[in-house]
Parts: structure tokens; C-alpha cells; sequence
């Protein structure tokens, strides 16, 4: 297998696109990252995108946004995995690369929510859970993770107010980002003074619906050393795991084990732990979940997660920093897109692009997307590296 | 509009309460499955699941999706049943504050949902407070 690099990165303004057509803010995105790569073309191409079909009634997207893009007849591929998809769609553009298939391989991901109305897309969202055991008896998403809070709270003693503290952390770092949907700070008090969607889970403690699209170029490392003329993001790991689909088929409700699984495979792979990380950009889809993650993630002592917000280990400043980018509950949740734009995160603050919300020289970070409640999980780790080889 | 034997062919689950025990490893699964995740066996014996149990987590749904708004707020839970099967399902007739992880609730044959204004009425099992 070959090292493989992330060259260039296009990432557009997120929120309630209305102007904007689904295959418009794709190809925007992508168009960006080719150009920031430096590259006239891309041998191949992966786009992870959660339910074209439900949102805006399109699938065989492969095909579709290739052809968007001006470069048919490249091979597309659509990946699918539920709000996973962007992060799948980066492993299996990795492994092209990796592998020798192709050398400059474009991963993407785009959704488009807004489209449909507000309980269309909670059902959309839904059937990233099972739909005839779960679903069916009225659960959203939002409650499978309020059974997962409770279940968390009920064995750990976590809090509704530490929930409230991860909102609040999140909205401060994505404050500084230009890209994010909701850039504005909330407070704890405010988290906690919202309308209730799922007892215990109030509005602010969820990731809202959004437009966007994030897009990335992969080449050899070899390739990138000339190509880049800065910092080269090295994909150190790439790994992917899957659990149950049902939360009550769960050995345990209040842990995320394929995160879990996915992060020791990951480990291993780059060669550090947990305590090398400079930064983590997870899947806070709601409050509760980036407290399980960084959990199975080794970031903090398993039913610590609650209080590490709130004590400021994970801030901007903190000693382990969750987030920079304001996470998915403020930079937006376009599912598809996630996984990728926690990739453009990583590639701004390698580079020291990342503005207000710069991090002190970042040299290995990690990403972690999801699907449904943790039915499948999937991690890249990344480094640093110069140009020269050898570092 | 999906065709009525979606719903249809999990009658043995949702009207009688069927699972399948595996023969090979005792293991329980509801629904059913094709294979044992635990021994890979293929050969399973039906076994109807036990009607009482205890709440291991719950929500109080306040925004429902498409086919429940009417019934917002609504309880929904993860049941231990006395068997040591898991089972997701409503909880009804008590109010939000009267729930609890660890309450016993035994099961009901209700009425869940239907589809749209002339599809098939959907029926199955429900929780209510064991009194
Ligand atoms: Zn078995």
C-alpha cells in the first residue's frame, strides 16, 4: 500500500441554501478542491451522499456529479453509510490510492435537506435506523440518542447541564469559523432554556438541518511532496467498524463500540495513542454523542465524557481540543458532507489556515464520523508532514 | 405508498410476539434473523417472549415524524424483558414524570400507527405500568 496525502480542500459558506441546487453546491465544492490542489484533473471519484432519493428525488449520483464536473467518463462512486457517508467515501478514495488503482482521486460529499419539509427530513433521517423495530414505534433520531443520554446519565451520573456545556463549547469555536451555519455563541443557560425535542434533548443540544458539500483531493505522498509547496496532511489510518443497527441489540446503550473498534484499529495503524493527538474532529450530532465518542475514543476515561466540556479539557485551549471547527452543531450537519469538511478542518489547521480558531502547531490529528446511532463508525488519523523526505 | 405485506409479513412478531431461539446456542433474537451472530447456526425454534419487564432507557418524543405528530408527546423506551430479551417499544397510559429507568411495564396489544388517511392500519405491542 502506498502513503497516501489530502492536497487540496473546497469547502463552501453551509446553511439554508435556497438558491442552490443540490448538484450546484457539489460541484462548487469540488471545482474548489481541484483548484487548491493544483491539479487540471482527477483520475476517479467518490461522493458519500446519506439519501439523494429523499431529499431531492435524484440518485445514481456517481454518474450524475461526474458528469457536473466536466470529467465523465471518470469512474463516480456514491457511498452510502447513513451521516458516515463522507467519512466512507475518504476511506474508499484512500484505498484507490492506496492500493494503486488511481493516483488523483477526488472524495466528496454533499447533501441537500432543505428541499423537504422539516418531518420529511425526520424521516429521512430515521432510515438510518431500523425502520420496522424502531422507527416504527415513533422513535426520530433525536430520540435514539435521548435513550442513549439517559442510559449515559442513568450509569455515569452524567449531566443535562454538561450536555448543555458541549453546545455551548462547540458554538464558541464555530463562532470563528466563516463557514459554519449557526457562527454565533450560546450559552449553557441557553441550551438549557430551548424547546425540548426529545426528553432530555432540547433543540440546542441537536445538530441542525443543512445544505453543503466539502470536497478533498488525494494523491501518492509521493506525489504531493511535489505538488505542495507547504505542510502535506498525511493519512496515517483509515478504519471503519460496524455494531448493531438496533440500539436494543447493544451489549451496552450508553457506549459508541464501533467507534470504539474503528479507534484501536486506527491506533495501531499510525502508530500513537490518544495522547499524541493534537486535535479531534468527531461527530457531535448531538450533545450526548461527542461525550461517547471521545469516550471510545480514549480522549478522556470511559464515563468521564460528561464533565470534559465543562471543565474546558476539550476546548480551543484545553489540553485535548474536540471540535475546532465548531463540530457539527454549529458548522451544520449536510450528512453526506460531514465526514469530508472534519477533513478540510484538519488540512486548514495543518496548514495554519484555520484563522481565529488556529490551533498551536498541530502535528497529528484524528476524525471520526458516524452513522445512524453508531452502527457504523469510520477513523482517519492524520500527520503533519514537511515536504522533504524522510520527516 | 408501500404495499400492505410489508407490514403483513411481521404479523408473527408484532401480533403473536414470535422471536427465534437458536438451536444451536440458546441465543434469543426479536425479530428473527437468518443466521446466529453468535454460533452461525441456521436452525432456530420459536419462542413467544415474555410479557413483562422492566424500562432499561426511554425518551418523551416532543417533535414526531410524519405519522405520530397527532400523538406528541408520546413515550418510547427500551424494554428488558423477563427473559433477557430487549425490545423497543411505546410506553402509554402514565404521564412523562410517572416514567422511570427500571419501572416494570408489562405489554398491550395496541393500535401504533397507519398509514396516511387511507392506508393500512398498523397494530402491535405497546408498554404499560405494571400495576
Ligand atoms: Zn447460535
Amino acid at each position: 500500500m502506498r502513503d497516501v496525502a489530502v492536497i487540496g480542500v473546497g469547502m463552501n459558506k453551509w446553511g439554508e441554501l435556497w438558491e442552490l441546487s443540490h448538484r450546484d453546491i457539489w460541484t462548487s465544492a469540488a471545482l474548489d478542491a481541484i483548484e487548491d490542489a493544483g491539479v487540471d484533473h482527477v483520475d476517479a471519484m467518490y461522493v458519500g451522499c446519506m439519501s439523494g432519493g429523499l431529499f431531492v428525488g435524484q440518485e445514481h449520483l456517481g454518474a450524475m456529479l461526474a458528469d457536473q464536473l466536466g470529467m465523465g467518463p471518470i469512474p463516480g462512486t456514491r457511498v452510502e453509510s447513513a451521516c458516515a457517508s463522507g467519512g466512507l467515501a475518504l476511506r474508499q478514495a484512500y484505498l484507490a490510492v492506496a492500493s494503486g488503482a488511481h493516483d488523483i482521486v477526488l472524495a466528496s460529499g454533499v447533501e441537500k435537506m432543505t428541499d423537504v419539509d422539516g418531518a420529511a427530513a425526520t424521516y429521512a433521517l430515521s432510515t438510518a435506523a431500523d425502520q420496522e423495530y424502531e422507527c416504527f414505534h415513533g422513535l426520530t433520531f433525536p430520540g435514539l440518542y435521548a435513550m442513549m443520554a439517559r442510559a449515559h446519565m442513568e450509569r455515569y451520573g452524567t449531566t443535562i447541564e454538561q450536555l448543555a456545556h458541549v453546545a455551548s463549547k462547540n458554538h464558541a469555536n464555530g463562532a470563528k469559523n466563516p463557514n459554519a451555519q449557526f457562527p454565533m455563541k450560546v450559552t449553557p443557560e441557553q441550551v438549557l432554556a430551548s424547546p425540548m425535542v426529545a426528553d432530555p434533548l432540547r433543540l440546542l443540544d441537536c445538530s441542525p438541518i443543512t445544505d453543503g458539500a466539502a470536497a478533498v483531493v488525494l494523491v501518492p505522498l509521493e506525489m504531493a511532496r511535489k505538488l505542495s509547496d507547504g505542510p502535506i496532511v498525511r493519512i496515517a489510518a483509515s478504519a471503519h467498524a460496524t455494531d448493531t443497527m438496533a440500539l436494543a441489540d447493544r451489549a451496552e446503550i450508553s457506549a459508541i463500540e464501533s467507534t470504539a473498534r474503528a479507534a484501536e484499529q486506527a491506533y495501531k495503524a499510525a502508530g500513537i495513542g490518544p495522547d499524541d493527538l493534537s486535535f479531534c474532529e468527531v461527530h457531535d450530532c448531538f450533545t450526548i454523542a461527542e461525550v461517547m465518542v471521545i469516550e471510545a475514543l480514549g480522549l478522556v476515561e470511559k464515563g468521564q465524557g460528561g464533565q470534559a466540556a465543562a471543565s474546558g479539557l476539550t476546548a480551543l485551549d484545553g489540553k485535548r481540543p474536540v471540535n475546532p471547527s465548531g463540530g457539527l452543531k454549529s458548522k451544520g450537519h449536510p450528512v453526506g458532507a460531514t465526514g469530508i469538511a472534519q477533513v478540510c478542518e484538519v488540512a486548514e489547521q495543518f496548514r495554519g489556515g484555520a484563522g481565529e480558531r488556529q490551533l498551536d502547531d498541530p502535528h497529528w490529528a484524528l476524525t471520526q464520523n458516524m452513522g445512524g446511532t453508531g452502527a457504523s463508525s469510520v477513523i482517519h488519523i492524520f500527520e503533519r508532514v514537511g515536504r522533504e523526505a524522510g520527516r | 405508498m408501500i404495499g400492505s405485506a410489508r407490514s403483513w409479513r411481521e404479523k408473527p412478531q408484532r401480533y403473536r410476539y414470535q422471536a427465534a431461539r437458536c438451536s444451536g446456542c440458546g441465543k434469543v433474537f426479536f425479530p428473527p434473523r437468518v443466521v446466529c451472530d453468535k454460533c452461525r447456526g441456521r436452525s432456530f425454534e420459536t419462542q413467544v417472549l415474555a410479557g413483562s419487564g422492566v424500562i432499561e432507557t426511554y425518551t418523551v418524543i416532543h417533535i414526531a415524524p410524519s405519522g405520530f405528530t397527532d400523538e406528541a408527546p408520546y413515550a418510547v423506551g427500551v424494554i428488558r424483558l423477563d427473559d433477557g430479551v430487549r425490545i423497543t417499544g411505546q410506553i402509554v397510559d402514565c404521564k412523562p414524570e410517572e416514567l422511570a429507568v427500571g419501572a416494570r411495564v408489562r405489554r398491550e396489544f395496541r393500535k401504533v400507527t397507519e398509514d396516511g388517511p387511507s392506508g393500512v392500519i398498523h397494530y402491535g405491542y405497546k408498554f404499560v405500568p405494571e400495576s
